[in-house]
């Protein structure tokens, strides 16, 4: 059959494409000339000043400084991962496992610093951590020690900072995977004579392991670009790969470095998430705020 | 399943302790703000509003919250729509390009914002857009637009299409049958984004450090730069008056996700 009068429907078909197409240009407007182009700038400003060249790069993967921040970085953010999962994995559990009315309670206290700005936050650890902060104080009060501990203005500090900004990415995909693990499974097992600890390793924590997978990603993603908890709680000596940048722009005005390490750091981020939608959907991973 | 076994209590005392983990650092920060002493002691010897009058007497803090307050007002203004307009494309369209928009939308909560700021930072020397507020408004809609998105997108989902529909059959146009009958029905979820868009607003840091300068600095550059010299329990104040605002507006938004079901 040919078609040889244009067809109504087709050309109502492609005005409802363009006004939806209009619809949705003003904010793809935003996005593209906001962060798509600027971090285009970037890559390009890696690889071309005066013609194209590779030494930014090459600086990045042999220079010891910025060797060692990488390692650093990935270093912290695996601990912080295994430390928010080993941390948010029992309170999402509780969470799933107690009536209704105990689980809103447990997930408001869960986002309820999510809600506090990051700085505020970094304030208030300063506020525990240091010297003469809240934590030594109480500590000598007890006699528990006799000199302050250096709590902060180090590794510590801003791992201990980070894993309470980041908590909440974990326990959020956590609970809402267990929600989805009918109870039933759980009986089951018990009634086939399971322990009720055979029953949670081998039925109810495979289960949930996107969930784990999830929350681990999203946790180590954003560690990794994190920048105001290791610059106000690292005391110096702990520079990230985003203090790298910023110290390039900033101080030393290598824009070209700068650019090719947040090139690097960039690509490390979209490759973790290639890898992991693989086995889990993003939208998973994104869709809890 | 409810008997309480070791491995149960086990679990509520390490649920417990990582709660207060979780809220300490929130619930320190009030008795700070109140506290007489210059210097940093728990417990506060004594009761005073000296911080919060340091505040508001500082020219200088003023015209910090002046700028934050402007940045997350216009920031609201012309994120929403955008927004509202997007989710309603992506929702409606069968266009298989959606998807990819769709995800191209969501690209500033994926690219880390250190890279997003010095990004920014030399697009904007080249435009002549630094330390200026439509400088700042931009890059802040710009992080807002997914907050938006997300929770249209979520108002939508459970909207039926059909309505609107009806509507058009029975002569409205396109422009008044989206007023008249759609985005009532969603006004909670767009109410919700707005706010959560005003909220990232007024707590963005790491692009405002970059971009921001002169006269146009907003309190978050101020306050991290001044925690880098010093801690100066005004912050503390400042912090307290921020997370109270945060809060009443969280509570705001739930409220309103709530009533829409």
């Amino acid at each position: 059959m040919t078609i040889t009068v244009p067809d109504p429907s087709q050309k109502h078909q492609r005005r409802e494409h363009g006004l939806m197409l209009a619809l949705v240009s003003p904010a793809l407007l935003v996005i593209l000339a906001l962060i798509v182009l600027p971090v285009g700038w970037l890559a390009w400003q890696s690889i071309y000043h005066d013609g194209f060249t590779l030494e930014n790069y090459r600086r990045v993967f042999t220079e010891d400084i910025y060797w060692r921040s990488f390692a650093l970085t990935f270093e912290i953010s695996l601990a912080v991962t295994g430390i928010a999962l080993l941390l948010g994995y029992p309170v999402a559990y509780l969470a799933n496992s107690v009536p209704k009315g105990w689980s809103i309670l447990i997930l408001s206290l869960v986002v309820l610093p999510f809600w506090t700005s990051v700085l505020v936050r970094a304030y208030a650890w300063l506020a525990l951590l240091q010297r003469t902060g809240v934590i030594n104080q109480l500590l000598r009060y007890l006699d528990v020690i006799s000199e302050p501990l250096a709590l902060v203005h180090n590794t510590f500090g801003t791992v201990v900072a980070t894993v309470h900004i980041l908590l909440p990415f974990m326990v959020l995909p956590l609970y809402a995977t267990m929600q989805k693990i009918p109870g039933d499974l759980m009986q089951a097992g018990a009634s086939l004579g399971a322990s009720p600890s055979l029953t949670f390793v081998r039925v109810f924590l495979p289960l949930s392991l996107p969930g784990v997978l999830a929350g681990c990603t999203m946790v180590f993603v954003l560690c990794l670009g994190f920048y105001i908890t290791p610059e106000l709680l690292g005391g110096g000596r702990t520079v990230m790969v985003s203090m790298l940048v910023s110290r390039n722009v900033e101080l030393y005005n290598q824009f070209g470095a700068a650019s090719a390490v947040a090139v690097v750091l960039l690509v490390s981020v979209l490759l973790i998430f290639l890898v992991v939608s693989r086995f889990i959907s993003l939208d998973r991973i994104l869709g809890q705020k | 399943m409810t008997r309480l076994s070791p491995a149960r209590i086990v679990l509520y005392v390490i649920s417990a302790l990582v709660l207060v983990y979780l809220i300490l650092p929130v619930l320190i920060i009030a008795p700070i703000s109140f506290s007489s002493a210059r210097f940093l002691t728990f417990p506060p010897p004594s009761f005073s509003l000296r911080w919060y009058e340091q505040y508001f007497a500082n020219p200088a803090w003023m015209q910090a919250t002046r700028v934050t307050l402007t940045v997350a007002f216009f920031t609201v203004v012309i994120a929403t729509p955008l927004g509202v307009a997007a989710a309603y494309a992506i929702s409606q369209s069968k266009l298989r390009i959606m998807r990819i928009i769709h995800m191209a939308l969501l690209l500033p909560l994926v690219v880390p914002i250190i890279i997003t700021a010095v990004g920014i930072f030399f697009v904007y020397a080249k435009v002549g857009l630094v330390a200026t507020l439509p400088g700042l408004v931009l890059a802040n809609v710009m992080l807002g637009l997914p907050y938006v998105v997300i929770s249209v997108l979520a108002g939508l989902q459970s909207f039926d299409p059909a309505q609107e529909m009806v509507a058009r059959s029975l002569g409205m146009n396109r422009l008044r049958s989206f007023f008249a009958v759609t985005l009532p029905q969603i006004k909670s979820s767009v109410v919700a984004g707005g706010i959560f868009a005003f909220i990232s607003a007024m707590d963005e840091t790491i692009v405002a450090l970059f971009i921001s300068g002169g006269q146009y600095q907003p309190l978050t550059k101020r306050m991290f730069t001044a925690l880098r010299d010093e801690i100066d329990p005004t912050i503390a104040a400042i912090s307290t008056l921020m997370t109270a605002a945060s809060f009443m507006l969280v509570l705001l938004a739930s409220t309103r996700q709530k009533r829409s079901g």
